[in-house]
């Protein structure tokens, strides 16, 4: 178990800057999952980290040790990858081995890691398999095996689950979370899919354009998004924003409206704001529901309303022209072409002074 | 419906597998001719020549080519050279190419590309254009041996190894198929603590067993059929290999049925050799689409 600081970590291939300074503190025993679009810098922060990419600049510590020139190996981390990258020609045994045959461990102690391993894992009926005879989810056990057997200080994970189908990403999600609270090491873990950044991690780091967008526990960042971006990226279906105009500033709130919503005061949370100033109004699709009575601030017509069981996604188009989402509760019934008006709360609306 | 397109599979089938057949038969009547020509005598052999006989072991046939082949020539003592020239230079061809190739395509160096290119481009030199110059060069290296210090590496085995163990097309194949091993993998014994050379002989030599087969296929042939080399630089019967030895069966009246004789023996180890490793031959063809 060990601390990680990065400070001030830069990244460029010639001229081309993949990661722009980034700064983050992964306490012990936390996990921290690194998410964003393709091509954000996840994947390479993490293979810097794990000593697969030089640092152009900055201090990449371990423990308190500055690592930025060691190898690999000498880092105390384990990496579990995409492709799992187990060896084909070798059992799951000598897979889960190969760290200690490669530091010529005794039989005994092989034995016993590797037993150790399958046991967390459950698959000591798995061990004299090749992996040509495994299935995915067996294989990722397998990789994270070879992980577990290195007692590392931190556990890297590259996108462990992708290439798994939907059923078993979610069972190996919690058996991953559940590794966490059993070996209660520091893990690091990259993914684009913001559900499993949402319920893995302690701390959700958000990237983008090599730059970090946020950091922070999973429900601040859902509740309080620092911008736009963030409060796009997390939250399922993603958050809805309008185009507003800004008409008064106040102590804690700002007063706007548009062609399809009433004037509103909605708190600004110390952003700043100048009035006549074109602004983004965030409503998650959670929080807005039909208003009773014909009353209510957002005006719009039903164009489809999709029932997914545990809810209903209702499509409406704005006066404006642009199209919201809402999600409702599960036997909402709203009839496509009827004109609705919505409600929220407004200490549940975002308001972002930058435009999309 | 069902009945017709049944019937059309069918004969598309036996389409093919005469089809399969006539090639594979162009291919395998020379040696057909070949061996059965070796139990023939001389006159009864060119007599046969111009009809299908020349494929059937028909009239007088005996061993008697056999014996004279043996008397004419120490046929033995050729194939074991041949034998240990060429294993030899296979075994090392194969450790240093497959080296040379996993710094090729795994380490980074200044300089890397440049010289591949520079190997690849040596494809395209014919031997015959080096031999004079290589000739020269050979002549005067030295050597030490048991009985120390000497100069010169004429008539030996080892001056028909070492200048054909690295070769542009071995290393080319190899880095080809290691380029196309997942990164990952190698990134992943990386991350486990393995040297480079660790990774080399346990991660990445054990999943390359398709091109291994290949080069040691190609380079097997190339050795196997040495002629001009060895012709030039040994002079001693001790280190002569079989393609030279055939110069033994030629003379103002050529014994025919000698040389068949002499040939059929001396494409049995070319045999043995492609028998065992074809399996794994096919796959690589198959599986990299490197054309042997």
């Amino acid at each position: 178990m060990a601390t990680v600081k990065l400070r001030d970590i830069r990244k460029s291939y010639g001229n081309v800057d993949v990661i722009k300074g980034v700064d983050i503190e992964i306490a012990d025993g936390e996990f921290v999952v690194f998410v964003g679009p393709s091509g954000c810098g996840k994947s390479t922060l993490l293979r810097m980290i794990a000593g697969l990419e030089d640092v152009t600049s900055g201090t990449l510590e371990i423990d308190g040790v500055r690592v930025n020139d060691l190898e690999p190996s000498k880092r105390g981390i384990a990496m579990v990858f995409q492709s799992y990258a187990i060896f084909p020609h070798m059992t799951v045994r000598e897979n889960v081995a190969f760290g200690l045959t490669i530091n010529k461990a005794s039989k005994a102690e092989k034995e016993e890691a590797v037993a150790k391993a399958a046991r967390i894992l459950q698959m000591e009926h798995l061990l004299d398999r090749r992996p040509s005879e495994l299935s995915g989810g067996q294989r990722q056990r397998v990789a994270i095996g070879r992980a577990i057997v290195r007692d590392p200080k931190v556990f890297l994970f590259d996108e462990p689950l992708s290439n798994l189908d939907a059923a078993l990403r979610m069972d190996m999600r919690m058996e991953i979370g559940k590794l966490h609270q059993d070996l209660g090491a520091s893990m690091i873990y990259v993914t684009h899919d913001q559900v499993e950044a949402m319920t893995l991690a302690d701390k959700i780091v958000v990237l983008k354009d090599g730059m970090v967008m946020q950091a922070g526990a999973p429900m601040d960042l859902y509740h309080e998004p620092a911008n736009i971006f963030v409060a796009g990226f997390l939250g399922a279906p993603s958050m809805n924003f309008l185009d507003v105009t800004v008409h008064a500033v106040n102590d804690e709130t700002v007063t706007i409206s548009n062609a399809s919503l009433d004037q509103i005061d909605v708190p600004h949370k110390g952003r700043t704001f100048t009035a006549g100033q074109t602004a983004t109004l965030g409503l998650r699709p959670q929080y807005l529901h039909p208003a009773m009575g014909g009353a209510g601030k957002l005006h719009g017509t039903v164009i489809l309303s999709e029932r997914l069981g545990s809810e209903t996604v209702i499509d409406l188009a704005l006066a404006d022209g642009s199209k919201i989402i809402a999600a409702l509760a599960e036997d909402s019934i709203l009839t496509p072409g009827a004109a609705t008006n919505f409600d929220f709360d407004p200490n549940q609306a975002h308001i972002f002074p930058e435009t999309r | 419906m069902a009945a017709i397109s049944s019937d059309n599979h069918g004969l598309r089938l036996v389409t093919r597998y005469v089809v399969l057949t006539l090639i594979a038969l162009i291919f395998v009547f020379p040696l057909v001719f070949m061996v059965v020509s070796s139990f023939k005598p001389d006159l009864q052999l060119l007599r046969d020549a111009s009809s299908i006989r020349a494929f059937l072991p028909v009239g007088d046939i005996s061993t008697d080519n056999y014996s004279a082949a043996f008397e004419r020539a120490p046929i033995g003592l050729f194939v074991f050279n041949s034998v240990l020239v060429t294993g030899v230079t296979v075994l090392l061809s194969l450790l240093i190419c497959s080296l040379a190739a996993f710094s090729f395509a795994f380490l980074e160096w200044k300089g890397r590309n440049t010289l591949l290119s520079i190997i690849i481009a040596t494809l395209i030199i014919p031997f015959e254009t080096i031999a004079i110059p290589l000739l020269l060069l050979v002549s005067k290296l030295p050597w030490i041996g048991l009985e120390g210090l000497s100069v010169g590496w004429l008539n030996s085995y080892r001056v028909q190894i070492i200048p054909w163990i690295a070769d542009g097309l071995t290393i080319f194949l190899f880095v080809q198929f290691f380029k196309d091993l997942p990164r990952d993998l190698i990134e992943a014994s990386r991350v486990e603590g393995a040297s480079w050379w660790q990774i080399y002989r346990r991660v990445v030599m054990p999943l390359s067993g398709p091109v291994i087969a290949t080069a040691a296929i190609l380079k097997f042939l190339v050795m196997y059929n040495q002629y001009l080399w060895p012709l030039i630089v040994v002079q001693e019967e001790t280190y002569r290999p079989v393609m030279v030895g055939l110069q033994y069966f030629f003379q103002l009246n050529t014994a025919w049925g000698e040389v068949m004789a002499y040939l059929t023996i001396i494409t049995v180890p070319v045999l043995a050799f492609y028998l065992a490793l074809q399996r794994a031959f096919i796959a690589s063809i198959a599986s990299t689409g490197v054309k042997g």
